[in-house]
């Protein structure tokens, strides 16, 4: 049984419940039910009709809790046995969904897990998995959401960007369990570039293309990180390079720039570089102005520092972080790579050192701290 | 979205505002502060912010590799003077001003007299463990 399948169609399953006038969280709990029962029926006993058995299964599941509910509080239940039909779900109802689990209402903790379940059609055990914490309080996490958004109309248009950065989130999550978040993400992201024509949305989905064609050659096989300029070229993913450039360019001749659009184009760049030496810094550096333009962001200055240094060279790179503020997050590291590449070891392995001391990221700790050993070897040899 | 260690010392931390010892206090005193942790650790389970929690017992010992074939070598107990970790609490919270706020909220337990006994505990992010995009 094709698990994936099954699970994309969980919104408009979701959203048929809902059309047919079940309170949202009442029949993302029918829909999780009917989930489950799949994966125990379907292997001995497929359906012809997938969509039309979930839809079937989960009505029948949100009638018997409502029925339940009504009689344990003694209320007379008011739900029908068979639903009038209602209008034909579209595309439009899953784009519902994705705003109303990313709703500005929820923090981005519980967005990220109502997004997870309720369009993603995860368990939450899957989802607790995934990010390392109890499934009980994944649980409670998920119905609190569940409660936030109960009162929010679910024909009201929301925001892209709000849905966009919940899909971003997920895909830096990574992966850890047996849920591959970033694939879920792209997978989410996909989906929603199909239910809505916007080329920050095309832009989000070529930017996670692009970096996810190269996660195999970002980490060696001992697990430590391989940086950009060492990476084995020869491993990084053709085919999804191919397919997030063509979406973005695409998505760039709407001429409705974007900071995933920004972004994407710098990844884009360095997935068509043969080497780092052949990489187009003075466009990299153009891109980053740019971004710089759509987003305040330190993060993106200090990237751009970087380009400067790559493109003009490191003394060009050093006076675009002098103009930074040096207590963010990853300042010392860039310096520390600027010193290198102008040829002072000393004060970039000093530099090193310090970043590594400073740096919240075990990978990224280990990384400084080897280079820094290295510098400091090679300086004693 | 990131793990905070809240720490609980017997020693190490600085001394309490309320810094009468447990056994001053009455017994209904001792029972009204476990059953405030208690409900501590559920609400958070409600919020979707709990992660796990244990308490320590205070004897511990080091101990170290002495080479091959050799048994393990240990120096115990601890000093007086050593830090001594109580207990810890794990959450999952949105920001670290979030963290402070529940870590104090949990030096608020009640000690001597029913008065908060505003301890220190100790707030440590977790070291993220894998790489973001950005390279």
């Amino acid at each position: 049984m094709d698990e994936a399948l099954l699970r994309s169609l969980t919104p408009s399953v979701l959203a048929v419940l809902v059309r047919r006038g079940a309170d949202f969280a009442a029949a993302e709990d029918a829909v999780q039910e009917a989930l489950v029962e799949a994966v125990r029926r379907w292997p001995d006993d497929p359906p012809r009709d997938a969509k039309g058995w979930l839809v079937t299964v989960a009505w029948r599941k949100f009638v018997d809790a409502t029925r339940a509910d009504a009689a344990r509080r003694r209320r007379e239940g008011r739900v029908e046995e068979e639903p009038a039909p209602g209008p034909a779900p579209s595309v439009d109802d899953t784009l519902q969904l994705y705003f109303l689990c990313a709703h500005p209402s929820l923090t981005p903790s519980s967005a990220v897990a109502l997004t997870l379940r309720a369009v993603g059609g995860l368990t939450t055990r899957q989802i607790a998995e995934a990010y390392l914490v109890p499934e009980a309080t994944m649980a409670q996490r998920i119905s609190r959401a569940k409660r936030t958004v109960s009162g929010v109309r679910f024909d009201r248009p929301g925001d892209v960007a709000t849905v966009l950065r919940v899909l971003y989130l997920v895909f830096n999550e990574g992966y850890s369990g047996d849920i591959d978040l970033a694939a879920e993400a792209i997978r989410l992201t996909r989906q929603l570039a199909a239910a809505i024509d916007h080329p920050e949305v095309a832009g989000l989905l070529a930017l996670m293309l692009l970096h996810h064609a190269r996660r195999a050659a970002r980490t060696a096989p001992d697990g430590s990180l391989v940086p950009l300029a060492e990476q084995d070229r020869g491993r990084w993913d053709t085919k999804a390079i191919g397919e997030g450039i063509d979406i973005l360019q695409k998505a760039l001749a709407r001429d409705r720039l974007g900071e995933y659009q920004a972004q994407a184009a710098i990844a884009a760049l360095h997935a068509d570089a043969p080497t780092t030496a052949e990489t187009d810094w003075a466009q990299i550096v153009e891109w980053y102005d740019e971004l710089a333009a759509l987003v305040d962001s330190p993060v993106v200055l200090l990237n751009r520092a970087v380009a400067i240094g790559e493109a003009h060279g490191p003394r060009a790179g050093l006076a675009a972080l002098a103009e930074l503020n040096d207590s963010l997050p990853r300042h010392t590291a860039v310096a520390a790579y600027l010193h290198e590449r102008d040829g002072d070891l000393e004060k970039a392995a000093a530099l090193y050192a310090e970043a590594a001391h400073k740096s919240s990221n075990l990978p990224e700790r280990a990384h400084l701290t080897r280079q820094a050993a290295r510098l400091n070897a090679g300086r004693r040899a | 979205m990131a793990k905070y260690l809240l720490l609980k010392h017997y020693r190490g931390a600085p001394a309490s505002v309320n810094d009468v010892p447990m056994d001053q206090w009455t017994p209904e005193e001792i029972a009204a502060h476990a059953q405030y942790m208690d409900d501590f650790a559920a609400r958070l389970e409600k919020s979707g912010e709990y992660v796990e929690g244990r308490a320590l017992t205070p004897e511990g010992t080091f101990v170290r590799y002495d080479g091959e074939g050799r048994p393990p070598v240990t120096d115990g107990p601890f000093a007086e003077t050593k830090d001594l970790i109580a207990g810890w609490m794990v959450i999952d919270v949105d920001s670290y001003e979030r963290a402070l706020e529940l870590a104090a909220e949990l030096s608020a337990a009640p000690g001597a007299g029913g008065k908060p006994v505003q301890e220190w505990l100790e707030v440590r992010p977790f070291m993220a463990e894998h790489c973001t995009t950005t390279e």
